[in-house]
């Protein structure tokens, strides 16, 4: 980026919460520093004030789900030099891509009056599905350390600093027991990228993957020993459908396990 | 041989705070026998012993009031003499150049109270690997220089324990400053009360000088002979057995045996093995700008070879499948160290077995692939 311009960001929307928009609401003292050095051009959920692309950053929030955002991410691709996605849905879809798995036509019919006023794609899909991504950030929401590192990483022309191994490094590095081995509750940790500090393990709960899968994932061998633990096929294929269930490792292992609870039945 | 009684303890941990050390030790800790820091005798875990099996960890109540009647948990010492995340140095950006702050390090005077003989042998593995090794590490030399080593004889092996195979233990034969063997009478052996000592001995002149300052006296025939028990009642209840003839070349030989296909369709890549060996050292160094781009951090955090990243270099990852990994591991451990560094860098300690979170178990990967060798 040229020296003495103020690099140019953009925070974009699509179908989501807005809870990773709020992590970066959420960085407080950084949120001055960042806009010390990036002049923030279009970010609706702080400003409605907006500076004209091309921009240098874009941070893309948010699935897509209708035909209209269908075009939208292709603009805003090539009003972007450098694409990141952040979060859940945006890398992988999201929780609402649990109609990927249903007859969307169906429940349109079933939950609105006029069916007809309502479109939707019958998918919601991630942001890399339609347009070529630079990194990706995973997270529900994403880890507001991260995002800065992120940033900064830009900033400074540099690799980010985001692992893609297991949820257990970060749970060890901490020092905390691990709450399968030692009490029996089941943990998705061994399959889950890391990024969040093992949150959920050090509060004495297991991981429910909310930052979807690490780096080469077996998640058969870990239902496989769940099942040892007492959960139900049923129940693994509620486990991997959260919000990262239509990221491939994750929907590959639930569909396993409908297809056996379906042979079961 | 001196001995202790159960109230002196105290007073040999207060002799040791008088000279300065901090003391860490088993504690109980989110349904855990964990290394963290010691006031009293009363902070250890009293009357509590663990069960152990691949995958499977519980703490269970004792039928006595035993100090150290458990096996090793989750955490080993080496979270303190080789510290799991560490700031290296920072720098701030001056004029054209930059200026390095260096971390400023003083010797934290441990004293490790509970070392069992399997952690001795794997502190002396890292003491080669990061203070007489090729490359002497920055830190840990600094960490390690004052320790102060009370070791524990052990009165029990767990579920995964295989020192005896790996001639570790149970009985510490080197590497402390004193060792304690606990000694539990209930009455109807004793005359008179129940008893509970510790038959000590002394392994360095510090050692000596600190024991000193506490009342203890000499250890009868039976005393010693009840304490030479222990070990022997221990080394007989070993949880698992791994044959080691010729090891080295039995893991060469078979680098390509079916086996390592099968364990990785259970191995999940998750490095809590590593994480939890005793003797593991590998790391890795992460530099860290802030948004301003004046300051700049580098630090380490321990790493494994179950990383994608660990074995990336310029275009991919060498070891990217899992079986090519957890072959890394195993053969690691019980070969290539022999090569590196002269011995085992496995301790027998049996950690990775029961903190992995499938079971997956060293002693029996080594024995399927002894048996079905071609
Ligand atoms: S608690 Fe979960 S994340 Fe932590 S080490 Fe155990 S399995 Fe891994
Ligand atoms: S390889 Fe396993 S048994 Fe051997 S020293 Fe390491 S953790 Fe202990
Ligand atoms: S087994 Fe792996 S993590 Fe452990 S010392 Fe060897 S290479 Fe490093
Ligand atoms: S052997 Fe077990 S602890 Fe080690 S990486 Fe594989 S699954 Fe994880």
């Amino acid at each position: 980026m040229g020296q003495g311009r103020k690099p140019k960001m953009a925070v974009w929307k699509f179908a989501s919460c807005d809870g990773c928009q709020l992590s970066l609401l959420d960085c407080e003292d950084e949120l001055l520093k960042i806009a010390d050095r990036v002049q923030i051009a279009h970010f609706l959920e702080a400003s409605r004030a907006v500076v004209k692309g091309p921009y240098d950053l874009s941070l893309v929030e948010g699935s897509i789900t209708t035909p209209s955002d269908a075009v939208r991410i292709q603009e805003v691709r090539r009003a972007s030099k450098f694409l990141v996605t952040i979060g859940a849905c945006a890398t992988a879809g999201g929780i609402q891509a649990l109609r990927n798995f249903q007859d969307v036509k169906e429940f349109i019919s079933i939950v609105y009056a006029r069916p007809e006023y309502i479109q939707t794609l019958n998918t919601s899909t991630p942001i890399a599905d339609h347009v070529s991504v630079d990194f990706e950030l995973q997270g529900c929401p994403i880890d507001k350390r991260q995002l800065v590192e992120v940033i900064s990483a830009f900033l400074h022309g540099r690799k980010p600093n985001t692992l893609s191994h297991s949820v257990c490094v970060e749970c060890k590095l901490r020092g905390n027991v691990c709450v399968m081995v030692a009490h029996g509750t089941p943990c998705l940790g061994p399959v889950t990228h890391a990024g969040c500090g093992a949150i959920c393990p050090s509060y004495d709960r297991g991981c429910y993957g909310c930052f979807g899968p690490k780096e080469t994932p077996n998640t058969s061998s870990l239902s496989r020993w769940w099942g040892r633990l007492g959960v139900g096929e049923q129940d693994l294929v509620r486990v991997f459908r959260g919000v990262n269930a239509f990221a491939e490792a994750f929907r590959k292992e639930s569909e396993a396990h409908e297809r056996q609870n379906d042979q079961d039945q | 041989m001196p001995i202790l009684d159960r109230n002196s303890l105290d007073l040999l941990f207060d002799a040791l705070k008088r000279r300065g050390f901090n003391l860490v030790g088993p504690t109980l800790h989110d349904g855990a026998i964990v290394y963290d820091a010691l006031a009293s005798t009363a902070d250890l875990p009293v009357g509590w012993t663990d069960e152990q099996e691949g995958g499977r960890y519980r703490v269970k109540k004792r039928a006595d009031e035993a100090l150290f009647g458990y096996a090793v948990g989750p955490r080993s010492w080496k979270k303190f003499l080789f510290q799991p995340v560490q700031r290296l140095w920072q720098a701030r950006r001056e004029g054209e150049g930059f200026r390095i702050i260096p971390e400023e390090e003083k010797p934290p005077k441990w004293a490790f109270i509970g070392v069992r003989s399997c952690e001795l042998h794997a502190i002396a593995i890292q003491d080669k690997v990061f203070i007489s090794g090729p490359a002497p590490d920055s830190s840990y030399p600094t960490q390690r220089k004052d320790l102060f080593i009370i070791a524990v004889n052990c009165g029990q092996a767990g579920g995964t324990c295989f020192c005896v195979s790996m001639n570790t233990g149970p009985k510490a034969t080197a590497g402390y400053d004193l060792v304690l063997t606990e000694v539990l009478e209930p009455a109807r052996l004793a005359i008179g009360a129940d008893r509970h000592y510790f038959v000590v001995e002394v392994g360095t002149d510090r050692g000596a000088e600190v024991l000193r300052d506490v009342p203890h006296t000499e250890a009868t025939e039976q005393e010693n002979a009840a304490a030479e028990r222990v070990v022997e009642k221990t080394a007989s209840q070993m949880g698992r057995t791994l044959d080691t003839t010729d090891i080295k070349n039995l893991l060469y030989r078979n680098f390509e045996h079916p086996r390592w296909d099968e364990v990785a369709t259970r191995c999940l890549t998750c490095a809590n093995c590593t994480m939890v060996c005793p003797t593991c050292f590998c790391s890795t160094v992460e530099d860290v700008t802030d948004l301003t781009g004046e300051h700049a951090e580098r630090w380490r955090k321990w790493d494994s070879c179950f990383t994608m990243d660990f074995s990336y270099i310029h275009g991919g990852t060498v070891r990217s499948s899992v079986k090519s990994r957890y072959r890394q591991w195993m053969t690691h451990k019980l070969a290539t160290w022999i090569d590196q560094f002269g011995t085992s860098g496995c301790v027998g300690c049996g950690r990775c077995i029961t903190w992995c979170p499938v079971g997956i178990d060293i002693t029996e990967e080594v024995r399927a692939i002894r048996e079905t060798e071609k």
